[in-house]
């Protein structure tokens, strides 16, 4: 590769919390980055010692497979030590506040925090109470940054830009980290931002965001260049936000008919896990506009840049070195 | 109190200040004269005049003399909840704070709803704490929203008006009973205005700020839709009946049609409501956290208006300490209220300092005001009446340390605030309970 020959890029901050106070140009710098990293996952060799000697945590209170292997990964792949932490076998959910958990953990001298909650600000509560470098995995409904930009990375890679796209987020808005990272990044960078979902499932005042609001997803997608597609959670399913899996799928579920109002070109993406046939038909999710599986590839490549990105500003780390 | 233990204190004058007396309207410099624990005269030049053997003279100029402050509504964690307040050291708090007399809540463990708890209260204060206290007790047995309590019995206990604390009542049947019996009595009746439902888990005001922190949202219509119902319940019954802690527009105008409609319907803002908002709990600030939640910029002016122009009757503390096990976690698992006893008269001085009211609106709402709503001798600088006084120097300038506070919990939402005039000297039934040096 040749980022030999240049200075690598660094974030002027320690941790990574969110996506809000990143500036475009940050943002770019990590999806460039990303990009050298999907090079290397690609070719058989896939390590490198960027990490070597450093200790990653992964920290989930909220269980996560896929999140968590991608961060996983991202770390081995740079010569971390990654140590999961299964918060469900431990004391750390008996009892112990999350600020005795962040001591604790502190006193083990990570250089690397992953930390997932399901409390809205719960890792920047953290983050304050330890010395090293925290990346947010998803907080509450609050902000999911590795998600946005591995979004970003996979839009940019199939239409080579994100400036003038227009991007329809459907679905469950209310609870949804990932809409919130999506909205403040696709901003960032010059898209269009509509959301479309059933008013019951829109946070109030979302206009404020800057995005269009929409509650028919053949007017929503008209004309869109990325479908955006979030999962419904099944508690929410049974008439408490929405009246049946029959009926949401029949209205907000993404079919084919429903694409059809899209660009033809238009792109289909989903965070995953899906609940195929409820927002999403498999028909979509497995078809030619997919790039549900390419996400997948992008997330491990978009956190290893935001490890070696953040790593350069560790102690002991020459920025340069 | 205090008389029991020791004998009374020896006479005071506070002179030349400037005496401020809501119960009067009465803003004029004079000095006042204090005795066997009663005010005994206040004209000016009485230090010229004959005082009694050994009174001590306090220079009040460019102080203010206003009566004490009643804080209608403070918890107080004793019985049950020493660890957090005990009726010792919230009076400390209160008496630094200018407040002169505590209404506590009846939320302790076991619940003030039986006389004999009523009268544990009242002997506990007695005996530890340095300035008056008067517990409401609760208006439904348990707090369960189901039966309502001994209103009569209670009363004559001693205790000042009956609420469910932070609970809501759900069934307006079982309010408008309430309302309707408690008639003979003459109680008062106390509601904390909030529709469980609909604020569900909502833990800040609901809108774009709580949309873009990913927390739940209490929407401004769980307070006013509730308080509605027992508007229309008040003019049912013709009962006594005040809101706990109103915070929005539309509140205050069920508000004012209830009044114009000479209901006997009343209400209190609390002292966080009028000088704080939302965009205070950015960062994810729990000290912010407090029930009904912080609204924004717009709903606070509202609220402040609505006191100077006299349709707030009453400025609470709502004084809540909780410790730091259960306000250091993420926002939304953490325990709602802040402290306020201490802070409540600095706070509510920047809104006079600022022009939005004028000194003897917010000292009728602290004092004045609420002792008439509860039948209590207080609030007043009038001769003859019990000598509960604050002095206030107005320009004093200073800075609030949280680690000085006298409250046993440290949730203040005022750490290292900017304040423009203190409390300098509280006096209890004419003892001096606190002297700021």
């Amino acid at each position: 590769m040749t980022s030999n020959l240049k200075a690598p890029f660094t974030l002027s901050r320690r941790d990574l919390l969110g996506i809000e106070g990143l500036s475009a140009g940050e943002i770019t710098g990590l999806l460039d980055l990303a990009e050298e990293f999907v090079v290397l996952n690609r070719q058989v060799e896939k390590k490198r010692a960027t990490l070597r000697g450093r200790t990653q945590i992964n920290l989930f209170f909220e269980a996560s497979t896929r999140t968590q292997s991608s961060f996983e990964l991202a770390g081995k792949r740079l010569g971390a030590d990654v140590m999961n932490m299964a918060v469900g076998n431990s004391s750390l959910k008996k009892g112990e506040t999350l600020i005795d958990t962040a001591a604790t953990l502190n006193a083990m001298h990570p250089d690397l925090l992953i930390v997932r909650h399901s409390a809205s600000g719960a890792v920047e509560l953290l983050a304050r109470k330890v010395d090293c470098a925290v990346i947010n995995a998803g907080d509450g409904a609050h902000e999911h940054p590795t998600q946005a930009l591995l979004d970003a990375l996979t839009i940019r890679r199939n239409k080579g830009r994100i400036q003038g796209l227009t991007v329809a987020i459907c679905g469950d808005i209310t609870h949804s980290r990932v809409a919130r990272s999506n909205i403040l990044l696709l901003h960032a960078l010059g898209a269009q931002v509509r959301v479309v979902a059933p008013p019951t499932l829109l946070p109030r005042d979302i206009e404020r965001f800057g995005v269009e609001v929409h509650h028919d997803m053949r007017r929503g997608l008209e004309d869109v260049d990325i479908v955006m597609m979030l999962r419904l959670q099944r508690e929410r399913m049974n008439g408490s936000f929405v009246p049946s899996v029959k009926e949401y799928f029949h209205f907000w579920g993404l079919d084919e008919a429903k694409l059809r109002y899209a660009k033809p070109d238009a792109l289909v993406m989903h965070p995953g896990p899906m609940n195929r046939g409820v927002e999403i038909d498999s028909a979509v999710a497995d078809g030619a506009q997919s790039l549900i599986r390419e996400q997948v590839e992008m997330g491990v490549a978009v956190r290893m840049a935001v490890l070696d990105a953040l790593s350069r500003t560790l102690p002991g780390n020459l920025p340069n070195a | 109190m205090h008389d029991s233990r020791s004998p009374s204190p020896r006479p005071v004058l506070l002179a030349g200040g400037r005496v401020l007396d809501p119960s009067r309207d009465l803003d004029i410099k004079a000095d006042l004269l204090i005795a066997d624990g009663i005010i005994k005269d206040n004209a000016s030049g009485l230090s010229s005049e004959g005082l009694p053997d050994g009174t001590e003279i306090v220079d009040c100029r460019h102080r203010v003399v206003v009566p004490g402050l009643v804080d209608m509504r403070a918890f107080i964690g004793e019985p049950g909840a020493e660890h957090r307040e005990t009726l010792a050291s919230a009076s400390q708090a209160a008496a630094a704070g200018g407040v002169t007399t505590i209404i506590c809540q009846p939320d302790t463990d076991p619940i003030i709803d039986d006389p004999a708890i009523v009268d544990f209260v009242k002997r506990r204060a007695r005996d530890t704490a340095i300035v008056h206290v008067h517990p409401m007790a609760a208006l439904t047995k348990g707090m369960e929203g189901r039966e309502m309590t001994e209103i009569g019995l209670l009363s004559a206990a001693g205790a000042v008006a009956f609420t469910d604390a932070n609970h809501s009542i759900p069934s307006a049947q079982v309010l408008r009973r309430a309302l309707t019996y408690a008639r003979e009595f003459n109680a008062l009746i106390v509601h904390h205005t909030e529709d469980a439902d609909l604020t569900g888990a909502g833990v800040m005001n609901e809108g774009e700020l709580a949309s873009r922190l990913g927390l739940a949202g209490i929407p401004r219509a769980a307070e006013t839709i509730v308080f509605e119902r027992d508007v229309r319940l008040a003019a049912m019954t013709r009962g006594r009946y005040h809101a706990a802690s109103l915070t929005c527009p539309d509140s205050l105008d069920v508000l004012r049609r209830a009044k114009e409609a000479g209901l006997a319907v009343t209400a209190s803002a609390s002292i966080n409501h009028l000088t704080l908002n939302e965009r205070d709990v950015v960062g994810y600030r729990t000290f912010f956290k407090v029930a009904p939640p912080l609204r924004d910029e717009d709903d606070r002016r509202a609220l402040v208006s609505a006191l100077a122009e006299g349709l707030i009757d009453v400025v609470v503390s709502d004084h809540n300490p909780q410790d730091v096990e259960v306000k250091r976690l993420p926002f939304s698992e953490a325990a709602f209220g802040a402290i306020g006893l201490e802070t409540m008269l600095a706070a509510g001085l920047r809104l006079v300092n600022d022009g939005s009211l004028d000194l003897m609106t917010l000292i009728r709402a602290m004092s004045t005001r609420p002792a008439e709503l509860l039948g209590l001798p207080a609030g007043t600088l009038r001769p003859g009446r019990s000598a509960d006084i604050a002095v206030i120097a107005p320009d004093e300038a200073w800075l609030l340390d949280a680690a000085q506070l006298k409250s046993r919990c440290r949730n203040t939402p005022f750490d290292e605030a900017r304040f423009e005039g203190r409390v300098v000297r509280t006096l209890v039934s004419g003892r001096t309970v606190y002297e700021y040096v």
